[in-house]
């Protein structure tokens, strides 16, 4: 089923009301290829949630069109609209057993949709066994870990065989170990089922790490919609720069000046085809070589050693960011006891954005 | 070596000293276990000695060697004051009285936290203001109201007395504010989840927050069982009719009428039969009742 | 919207109804009736609007009386039951075998039907010529002269009834209390102890401002409880409380609504509200004294 959102927006009241209406989700326009799964991304307070409860029903719009398919469902109740939906914190029953959390939502099928006892009993354990817990089915959620909960509610969401699947912040609550498994349960399950899938995270390593498209956002706008290796090879903006990778991208502000990119007094790459003018340099920290005759000079400040790789902080008086941090093969033997370090860029590592609008500059490497 | 020797002496003083405060504790928590007990103890031993005996006995004594249950049944069997009928008619107004209040509450308390709606805010602080009214204000009005609306038992017709019995007991602005924080507690996400699954919003409160409020409303129904099963009040202002008596009104109608003069074991077995029933309950619910009780409870 | 709107309310109305019915117009009606002078309940008539219900009230001798008894009442048992309570707390807190027994027993007078437990009371105060009492059996054992507590001298009525209610709202403050001490981290007292604070100390510095705010509330609604007293007396001495002296203001308001002596809707009216401001007068004073002395 693939999900069309067309001029959406969402208004809240000011509590304050002098002043001007939060727009939570502003003019989004976007469509979601069937059967993919789509990681919406952006820091929290950017609408991505708003976002999610809009697709469900749960929130109506202010303006714009929400399709499933070829069906109009903006102004359909949520239990109209064929969706599953998944909570950070689970939202499972306390006081039902597994089996009856996942039985709950066919409960509520009504005349022609209406289900038999043994129908409903087989679909239950259908979709507890895609989520591999059918030994836990007369359990109680207090009894279980983090992990089996959020398979419960998967298969909660999944039982009534959505046509679109939401997930919000899937795995917050979960500790590292157990993120990294759900996650890829999460992907198995989606590929399984085929259940185009929108998730919501303020985790970038986690939405690169299972989407096939990401949304990133940030104050209700949609900041770039691509293939999670696009959004950090070619972001379209600062922000979408700043927000993806870690360690995060190191901030300079540099000039143009005769195709030669300036930071400082060092001229420390070709831009052709860039005018003269003043940019905002973004390098991601995998983008320094070190190089005897490097023509960008750095204090050394510290050096992290990471085994396969050195973590190296340096200063530069062209810095915006503060640490500044170059990752670099441990190959290389960096010593804290030198002063200096020269480096050499790569080009594809380099962004430059205009100053006011923040916008990328693109310019042809070599 | 002779330090060691003072270590011990402090260790020694300061066991000694242990000791000592550890039997005081005992002795001081004991003593008041034993003022709360004896009127039980005292009440249980009037109760089944006999009438002869008692009335014997100028100067009490501790025990009986006679035991005897003849009390008990002249208290049931006693036709001016009879007392199966008021453990009915108290049955019948707790019942009722605390099943109505649930009926009135929950809903309430539903609205308050779940549901949207203009004036919401007012409403409930005006609700919560109406705590700080004591009932002995509204109570005049309420007895000419009953009255007025010929609720009371002068047309000896009982089911107008129970109703003017129970109606004015049936809200609790108390018991709607403790329900609805209750509530409150059950996650956003569920209310969510249940409505994506469409749910509507009677079949969420009966089917998932009543469930999971379940533990409160058992303490809700308990207190509102011990305020019933002791109102005194009340009764007595509509009440005129010894058959339309509670518990309470009966016991003192018993104490003010001859037989409570000419027969104390009797009267101590009715006095009897009136407590058992909510101390058989405080042990079952010993905990439930203890915390409901310090979460708000007052007795006074 | 407005179908939301409907439905909430829907929710909300029989609350609001009975509400409405028995508390909301009861309140506006009780000033009305203590404003209208020379009230005839049967005629329901009256002959002008004023002040001198109140002032007929508190010339009532009966009245003053049921002020003097409520008042004692109340300064003599709010300390002596909170300060016992306290004790009695501290020690349950001090001990571990026995503790849950001892709770369960201190808390048994709540449950128990206060007009039945009081004539209980009345059996051990009282003496008469059938019987010497169990009190009495005491102190005369102790040397002293024996006294009818029940129908005998104001003081002897005064203490039993002090006696009987401090028994009666024990529980409720013993258990506040053990809730309020238990919750006192444990880490400040041993903070205390490595630094060698004596008991005394400790239980000044530490516990007593740790569970102040608890103290202020029990103190308040004990005195709130202690002025709204009825049912304890009606348990010691009978309905008739004017002839035995011991009436209180709640008492009288009874009385006046319903007695043998006819119904006054009005006088009963202006004494409850003359309550009213009494316990607010009080409490007031209180949250703002607490205000000044509790340390959170």
């Amino acid at each position: 089923m693939k999900v069309v959102l067309q001029n959406l927006t969402k208004k809240f009241p000011n509590r304050n009301k002098k002043l001007d209406d939060v727009i939570a989700v502003n003019d989004f326009t976007f469509e979601i290829p069937d059967g993919q799964l789509i990681g919406l991304l952006g820091p929290s307070g950017c609408g991505k949630s708003t976002t999610l409860n809009l697709i469900c029903g749960l929130e109506k719009p202010t303006s714009g069109k929400i399709y499933f398919g070829e069906d109009d469902v903006t102004d359909l109740p949520p239990e109209n609209r064929g969706v599953g939906l998944v909570f950070q914190n689970y939202a499972l029953y306390p006081h039902l057993t597994v089996r009856q959390n996942i039985l709950f939502p066919l409960q509520n099928l009504k005349g022609k949709d209406k289900l038999s006892k043994a129908e409903m009993l087989r679909r239950a354990d259908e979709a507890a066994k895609l989520v591999q817990i059918e030994q836990l089915m007369d359990r109680k959620p207090a009894e279980m870990s983090g992990g089996q909960q959020q398979r419960v509610a998967i298969a909660r969401a999944l039982v009534k065989m959505p046509r679109v699947l939401l997930l919000d912040e899937p795995l917050s609550n979960l500790d590292a170990r157990l993120r990294l498994q759900t996650r890829e349960e999460i992907r198995r399950i989606q590929r399984n089922t085929g259940i185009t899938t929108i998730f919501v995270t303020h985790d970038q390593e986690e939405a690169m790490s299972i989407s096939d498209l990401i949304v990133v956002m940030k104050d209700g706008i949609i900041q770039q919609i691509d293939k999670p290796q696009r959004v950090y090879d070619d972001p379209k903006n600062l922000f979408v720069a700043k927000f993806l990778g870690t360690p995060p991208i190191n901030v300079f502000k540099g000039r143009v000046r005769g195709g030669q990119l300036f930071l400082g007094e060092d001229a420390v790459l070709a831009v052709p085809g860039v005018r003269d003018r003043e940019v905002w340099v973004g390098i991601r920290p995998e983008g320094f070589v070190p190089q005897k005759a490097g023509p960008l000079c750095c204090t050394l400040k510290a050096v992290e050693v990471m085994g396969r790789d050195t973590s190296v902080v340096i200063a530069h008086g062209a810095a915006v960011s503060d640490p500044v941090r170059a990752i670099i093969s441990s190959d290389y033997a960096v010593t804290a006891d030198r002063e200096e370090l020269r480096f050499a860029l790569k080009p594809n590592k380099v962004f430059l954005f205009d100053l006011q609008t923040e916008e990328r500059i693109p310019f042809t490497a070599e | 070596m002779g330090q060691s020797k003072d270590y011990e002496r402090i260790e020694l003083g300061a066991l000694r000293r242990g000791r000592i405060r550890k039997c005081l504790t005992y002795f001081l928590l004991t003593l008041w276990a034993l003022i709360v007990l004896f009127p039980f103890y005292w009440m249980i031993l009037s109760s089944v000695k006999s009438t002869a005996a008692y009335n014997a006995e100028f100067t009490p004594s501790f025990f009986t060697l006679h035991p005897t249950l003849e009390n008990y049944l002249a208290a049931f069997q006693s036709k001016d004051e009879p007392l199966g009928r008021y453990l009915l008619n108290t049955l019948i107004f707790t019942v009722i009285t605390t099943g109505a209040m649930m009926l009135v509450i929950i809903p309430a308390a539903f609205a308050f936290s779940r549901l949207q709606f203009r004036g919401k805010n007012l409403l409930f602080a005006l609700f919560l203001s109406l705590m700080m009214i004591p009932n002995e204000l509204v109570i005049i009005t309420n007895f000419v109201t009953v009255k007025t609306l010929g609720l009371t038992d002068d047309g000896g017709n009982a089911l107008r007395h129970f109703l003017g019995l129970i109606l004015p007991s049936v809200t609790s602005v108390f018991y709607i504010y403790l329900l609805k924080e209750n509530f409150e507690q059950i996650p956003e996400e569920l209310y969510k989840a249940a409505k994506v699954d469409g749910t509507s919003d009677f079949k969420y409160l009966t089917r998932v927050m009543l469930p999971i409020s379940r533990p409160t409303i058992v303490t809700i129904i308990i207190l509102k069982v011990i305020e019933c099963w002791n109102s005194y009040v009340w009764p007595r202002l509509i009440t005129t009719k010894a058959k339309f008596f509670l518990v309470s009104n009966g016991i003192q109608n018993i104490r003010e009428s001859g037989a409570g003069r000419d027969n104390v074991p009797a009267m101590m077995a009715a006095v009897v039969v009136v407590s058992v029933p909510l101390i058989v309950l405080f042990l079952i619910f010993r905990e439930k009742i203890m915390a409901g009780v310090s979460r708000g409870g007052t007795k006074g | 919207m407005d179908k939301r709107n409907a439905k909430a309310w829907l929710y909300l109305l029989p609350a609001i109804l009975f509400l409405g019915v028995f508390m909301i117009y009861p309140l506006v009606d009780v000033v009305v009736y203590s404003l209208e002078e020379n009230f005839e309940s049967v005629s329901q008539s009256y002959t002008g609007v004023g002040l001198f219900n109140f002032s007929h009230v508190l010339r009532d001798p009966y009245f003053l009386q049921a002020l003097k008894n409520t008042f004692i009442l109340v300064v003599i048992t709010v300390p002596v039951s909170t300060g016992i309570a306290l004790l009695i707390s501290l020690g349950l807190n001090s001990i571990k075998p026995l503790r849950n027994l001892y709770q369960t027993v201190y808390f048994l007078p709540y449950v128990t039907n206060t007009l039945a437990v009081g004539l209980v009371f009345m059996l051990l105060f009282k003496q008469d010529d059938s019987s010497l009492g169990l009190v009495n059996l005491l102190i005369r054992a102790l040397g002293g002269t024996p006294v009818d507590f029940i129908n005998g001298p104001y003081w002897a009525k005064m203490l039993v009834t002090c006696l009987y209610t401090v028994w009666v709202v024990m529980p409720f403050k013993i258990l506040i209390l053990t809730g309020a001490l238990a919750s006192v981290p444990q880490t400040y007292y041993n903070a205390a102890k490595v630094d060698g604070t004596s008991k005394g100390r400790i239980f000044r510095r530490i516990t007593l401002p740790m569970i102040s705010p608890m103290i202020f509330y029990l103190v308040i609604t004990g005195f709130i409880g202690a002025f709204k007293a009825y049912s304890d007396e009606v348990a010691l001495f009978g309905v008739d409380l004017n002839q035995a002296g011991m009436n209180t203001i709640v008492g009288y308001v009874y009385d006046m609504l319903y007695s043998n002596g006819g119904s006054y809707p009005s006088y009963a009216s202006a004494a409850a509200l003359i309550l009213f401001a009494i316990v607010l007068t009080i409490t007031v004073i209180n949250l703002m004294v607490s205000r000044r002395t509790v340390h959170y």
